[in-house]
């Protein structure tokens, strides 16, 4: 049996359940697409052997009757959520060798329901950035190469890029990823798959590493809509050890797949057309739109008009909540510690030494966003930045919750671009611009998932956005299955297992 | 906005960074850009809302008030730098 690692988490479920393949080769197919694809970065820590040994116990759980709905099929854990016994680094030095002593509540509902993890995937530091090139751990290599410059190395988009890069180099079937201000869906748009952003509160944040906790969700990332549809149905659920966690029932995510958009209305926020934005991405948008009114939606223009206070407002938040997050890595409890300053024997204060293993500790994108946190927070401008931040949140939730009122489902498209190179990355706010479009959903904390639509001129993936009432997964999926089917998505990335 | 090298002091003072004398200057420059992009905000009237404290307008929940997890040192001081006993240790301090 070969090329296993290529299935769909859907048709692998079937496999093993018929007994046409064992996970154990399974698992194996992907440890090999890993060990083949090193050169893409996408893993920290891998880890085939503890796979391997999990799949051989999943076997002998299927043996025994057990048909757990995830049971055997091999993923991919992004480095943020902790891992009992396996390193655990969010990409930063600063938890170089840490390894926790307890799994986090999403790691633990995967492994009840049977799933392998291959290791550790790479990220930006802290989840803090939108090319993967902020981690300690070096830069992941998107598997996607343009047409006009096929040497030139992509980046995956992140904060989730070796999540994204993994699932679409084909190294495992699918992976977690989190979502903080696009962090899920615009690596899947770069890299040519699916990603969903859960609503807040939908999967428990307990376990894993805080970037802004009233903004964080973890969510699945995988090949088509039906596989994340399977993913969430086992990562979410209520938690008690999270206080943002909700008390609703886990629904089947994958009920209402064929259902269609006939009678659906689909909205297009007319302020999701940006200066600057290449006449490819509009034309993709537009293209979605026909798709779903060929099948019967009524798709209707919408305004949303606080879309472009949404970045501002989430560049005071997002380092807001981080600067009191990170306060947390000083050198005492865990991670690295930085040695007193040249041949001193010690340091001459506590602080110093808090200081020194921040200052060694964090990389210069993560220093830069707590100094903005701890300036925006700090006496005289808490107000001026900080609640007039969240006011203007309150604005863009507004605006979303009128938004549902006439429509079921927002469409827009996922990025401004398609991806980057790794050398000719934009700087500062301008690399900021990179979530534009999904940075708005983060703020009102409603659900979102990127679905790839089509091909930019240069042969790269490009994603359409569609955006859901909170905890209508089941509807919003239900849209995106049915634009996947009409933009019938197959081509696969160059640097592929 | 234009952030001064003291304020990037202050900054980094407040978050508990050593930052060196050299990249001080591209700090600020890097800070002034970012507040200068977040200033837009002040065009916009929020007289009229609260800031928002929950996106799911969820309110908290009440639990027992009982011991759950404890008494478990080894597992807790698993990753410290350094220990003594069952205690976290730091480097010793000379005033």
């Amino acid at each position: 049996m070969t090329e296993l690692n290529r299935l769909s988490i859907a048709a692998a479920r079937d496999g093993l359940a018929k007994g046409d393949f064992s996970a154990r080769e399974l698992t194996q197919s992907c440890a090999d697409a890993m060990a083949a694809r090193g050169d893409l970065g996408a893993f920290i820590t891998p880890t085939p052997e503890r796979a391997l040994e999990a799949a051989d116990q999943a076997d002998a759980r299927r043996k025994s009757g057990d048909d757990a709905p995830l049971l055997g099929i091999p993923l991919g854990i992004k480095d943020l959520f902790c891992t009992e016994g396996v390193q655990t680094t969010a990409a930063s030095k600063i938890l170089q060798g840490f390894i926790p002593t307890y799994e986090s509540s999403v790691t633990t509902n995967l492994l009840r329901d049977g799933a392998v993890f291959m290791g550790k995937l790479n990220l930006d530091e802290f989840a803090m950035g939108s090319s993967n090139t902020t981690s300690f751990y070096g830069n992941v290599v998107n598997p996607w190469q343009s047409t006009s410059k096929p040497d030139m190395e992509l980046v995956p988009g992140g904060s989730s890029g070796g999540s994204a890069s993994a699932v679409a180099a084909r190294l495992c079937l699918g992976a977690t990823g989190t979502d903080t201000g696009g962090s899920i869906r615009q690596p899947a748009a770069f890299c040519g798959i699916t990603g969903l952003k859960p609503t807040y509160g939908r999967c428990s944040r307990w376990g894993i590493v805080a970037f802004a906790s009233s903004l964080d969700q973890a969510g699945p990332m995988a090949r088509s809509v039906e596989d994340c549809a399977i993913l969430l149905g086992s990562m979410a659920g209520f938690d008690p050890k999270d206080t943002t966690s909700v008390d609703t029932p886990v629904p089947d995510y994958t009920a209402e797949l064929g259902a269609g958009v006939k009678g659906l209305k689909i909205g297009l926020p007319r302020e999701y057309r940006v200066d600057g934005m290449p006449a490819e991405i509009e034309q993709l948008w537009q293209q979605s739109a026909q798709w779903l009114r060929n099948q019967g939606a009524e798709v209707v223009e919408i305004s949303l008009p606080h879309t472009h206070s949404a970045l501002p407002a989430y560049y005071i938040v997002a380092p807001a909540e981080a600067s009191s997050n990170l306060a947390r890595y000083d050198g005492v409890r865990y991670g690295f510690r930085a040695d007193a300053p040249d041949g001193l024997p010690e340091f001459a204060s506590l602080e110093e030494m808090y200081a020194t293993t921040r200052g060694e500790g964090f990389g210069p994108e993560v220093q830069r966003r707590i100094m903005i946190g701890a300036y925006v927070l700090s006496a005289g401008y808490y107000d001026a930045y900080y609640n007039k931040a969240r006011r203007v949140r309150s604005l863009i939730a507004r605006d979303f919750t009128h938004a549902f009122e006439q429509v079921d489902a927002i469409l827009t498209p996922t990025t401004p671009s398609a991806a980057f190179g790794i050398t000719e990355e934009p700087n500062g706010v301008e690399m900021y611009m990179n979530d534009v479009f999904t940075v708005p959903a983060s703020m009102a904390g409603i659900p979102g998932i990127s679905v790839p639509a089509g091909l930019s001129s240069d042969g790269l993936p490009l994603g359409v956005q569609l955006l859901g009432r909170p905890f209508d997964e089941v509807g919003l999926l239900r849209v995106a299955q049915a634009l996947e089917d009409a933009a019938g998505f197959i081509t696969t990335p160059q640097l592929m297992a | 906005m234009s952030i001064t090298r003291e304020t990037v002091e202050q900054a980094a003072r407040l978050a508990r960074l050593t930052i060196a004398d050299e990249d001080k200057d591209r700090l600020a420059g890097e800070l002034s850009a970012i507040l200068g992009f977040v200033e837009q905000l002040d065009a916009i009237d929020t007289s009229e809302v609260d800031p928002l404290t929950s996106v799911v307008g969820a309110t908290a929940r009440m639990r027992t008030d009982a011991v759950t997890a404890g008494d478990e040192p080894e597992r807790v001081l698993a990753n410290a730098p350094d220990r003594v006993t069952d205690f976290y240790a730091v480097p010793k301090v000379v005033e």
